[in-house]
């Protein structure tokens, strides 16, 4: 097996230099090769560190990962031994639980799981709901100055560190926090019942569409910024009501930056680990800090990979998905 | 009062509100940094201390983590600017056909889950090693090593977004004039296509280190029994809550204010000069038309 693990990205790479290296540009029949072009020593450099990028940091560590998480969790000595062989068993402990448990489904991990990507959905749409008329604003209706000064109050939170900013929830939402102490303040709550916001999810939800805002925030600033304010005042004279406007004129526009900031937040909730981590309930988990528990608790590495995998194939989901529903490609996503 | 007075106060209004939700918490974590209070408090304010701050520097673990997150910083600048670079310089060269595939390959790291990365990275490298008998203090299994490289895959392309960016104005005809020239392939890169990206190279390298400086999710995976600043912050900030970390948070709030400020000033100056250039240009095509105009108007 050892050999077949060196081979194969040898394999690789010496295929992908051979297809940069043969390869002309396209329109230009007989035109100067990839070596010619740059000569040898950028070229060189070029392929290397191209190569090294795409298939040791890119495509190999997940195509293992992914072999990985149809292995069974093997000792050392084991590794390449008779039991050494693919296996579904991962996946269907991800289903099923363990053998001979008394329930027909794996209920603790699943749930998990449904919760992480419903919770993620609704971060996403909370935000979207949040973001667009601030967007809006400061692409087209505020003017100058006070335009420039609202983006530059958007970029300092963004520079701060997401588990800083977990940390600043829990000082509000803690029993004993800033939210409990105003509210007992004020005599809302008696004074020995202090609500547990990290208990009921509430620190969580909160936390999390906190910590995203921006990512929603730049793409539809960018997106709505590039419309032409006279196609809104045409909308307007012709006696479109403010929400036609925004229905058939805006949004269709600001299609790209929506479809952008939508998957960037959900994927970056769906993967966030910090902050559930910290404002998390005691008893509530998301479905990162169990791959994690599979790895640093559990030691299995191979459970973990395919629990990890499972997350990957449904963002890789979620993220096609956008893309056929606005009807936009990768690289309007990714900018 | 009319309808539209109504709506301008209601949007006014809102605009308070969601910019209280994004001040809010960190103007309460830097009250309560300041706060005499071993819980970390805003509310009441009892007296002012600056206590916290100097605890924060008299925590060993604290110090070494961001000691190790500068260190893995400066790895990841070296290592992911120049593979944006060479994936940029790449992407201007591969075969149309060949492109979307190439993009999507190398766009892809951005937008999976952090968490996937750092396992992806771990195993890969963990498998590697076994499978040639590594040492367990070789390479494979160095948390730091594993650190920068993992950190580097999604770094890399925003790198790589950034050299785009710069590269689509960047004028072919230089490079050819200066090979016509005689001069060779590494002195047109080193003298023409590299001070033509400096402004690129420099803001991709802060983007570097501090994409990697705050980055939790992937580091988590690769550091194993190493810690840098963001793994030591969660496993305190879990544990407990203390003024101390609020005092931290303060200094960074400071640290990166600044640094977000002098990098839009050093941008916009950037910004300025190209346009100022662009004028100068413009207003030097002009005059040659306008220095030839009399002559067709005679012709005329």
């Amino acid at each position: 097996m050892s050999e077949t693990l060196l081979v194969l990205p040898a394999l690789l790479l010496a295929g992908f230099g051979l297809a940069i290296l043969l390869r002309r540009p396209a329109g230009a029949v007989g035109g100067p090769g990839f070596v010619e072009r740059n000569g040898a020593v950028i070229a060189a450099y070029l392929v290397v560190a191209v190569g090294f990028w795409v298939l040791l940091m890119i495509v190999l560590p997940q195509l293992y990962m992914v072999d990985f998480s149809f292995r069974n969790n093997l000792p050392l000595p084991k590794q390449g031994g008779p039991e050494d062989v693919h296996t579904l068993k991962n996946y269907r402990y991800l289903l099923f639980g363990p053998e001979g448990s008394d329930q027909a489904f794996n209920w603790l991990h699943l749930k998990v799981f449904a919760k992480t990507i419903v919770a993620s959905v609704l971060v996403t749409f909370f935000d979207f709901c949040l973001c667009y008329p601030i967007a809006y604003y400061i692409a087209q209706v505020a003017r100058g100055g006070s335009s420039r000064l609202l983006f530059v109050c958007l970029l300092i939170p963004f520079w701060v560190n997401e588990i800083l900013r977990a940390f600043a929830f829990r000082i509000i939402f803690g029993t004993s926090g800033v939210l409990n102490t105003v509210l007992i303040g004020m005599g809302i709550l008696p004074p020995d019942a202090p609500i547990d916001f990290l208990r009921a999810d509430v620190a969580l939800y909160a936390g999390l569409s906190y910590a995203y805002v921006l990512m929603m925030v730049f793409p539809l600033y960018n997106a709505i910024e590039s419309l032409d304010h006279n196609q809104i005042e045409a909308a307007r004279d012709l006696g479109s009501p403010w929400w036609r406007i925004h229905w058939r004129v805006v949004m269709p526009h600001a299609k790209p930056g929506i479809a952008s900031g939508c998957v960037m937040v959900f994927m970056l909730a769906a993967g966030a680990l910090a902050t559930p981590q910290i404002l998390g309930g005691p008893s509530s988990l998301w479905f990162t800090q169990v791959i994690y528990d599979q790895f640093f608790q559990g030691a299995n590495w191979p459970r973990g990979s395919a629990y990890a995998f499972v997350l990957l194939v449904s963002s890789i989901i979620f993220v096609m998905s956008a893309m056929r529903l606005f009807k936009v490609n990768l690289g309007d996503i990714a900018r | 009062m009319s309808a539209q007075t109504i709506l301008r106060t209601m949007v006014g209004f809102y605009i308070v509100l969601f910019f209280l939700f994004l001040f809010g918490p960190l103007i309460i974590m830097s009250v309560s940094a300041f706060n005499t209070p071993t819980f970390p408090q805003a509310y009441p304010f009892e007296a002012v201390t600056f206590r916290w701050f100097g605890q924060i520097f008299a925590d060993g673990i604290m110090v070494g983590g961001i000691l190790n997150s500068l260190y893995i910083g400066i790895g990841v600048v070296c290592v992911a600017v120049p593979i944006g670079l060479a994936g940029a310089l790449v992407m201007t060269q591969i075969a149309p056909r060949l492109r979307p595939i190439y993009y999507t390959i190398v766009v892809s790291p951005v937008l999976t889950p952090g968490v996937i990365l750092g396992i992806s990275t771990l195993v890969f490298w963990d498998r590697l090693g076994t499978a040639i008998g590594a040492d367990y203090d070789s390479l494979f299994y160095s948390g730091f090593f594993l650190t920068v490289l993992g950190q580097s895959t999604f770094i890399s392309a925003y790198c790589m977004l950034v050299f785009l960016a710069r590269l689509q104005r960047f004028d072919r005809t230089q490079e050819e004039a200066a090979l016509d020239l005689g001069a060779s392939h590494v002195q047109v890169f080193r003298k023409i296509l590299v001070p033509f990206l400096r402004p690129a190279i420099l803001s991709s390298a802060v983007l570097a280190f501090l994409a990697s400086f705050e980055n939790y999710n992937t580091t988590l995976f690769t550091i194993q029994s190493e810690a840098t600043l963001t793994t030591v912050l969660a496993g305190r900030v879990r544990m407990g809550t203390q003024p101390d970390i609020a005092a931290l948070a303060v200094i960074i709030i400071g640290v990166t204010i600044a640094g977000a400020i002098a990098y839009e000033i050093a941008k916009r100056r950037e910004a300025a000069r190209e346009r100022a250039d662009r004028d100068i240009a413009r207003r030097a095509t002009t005059d040659d038309l306008v220095w030839h105009r009399p002559a067709e108007a005679k012709a005329g």
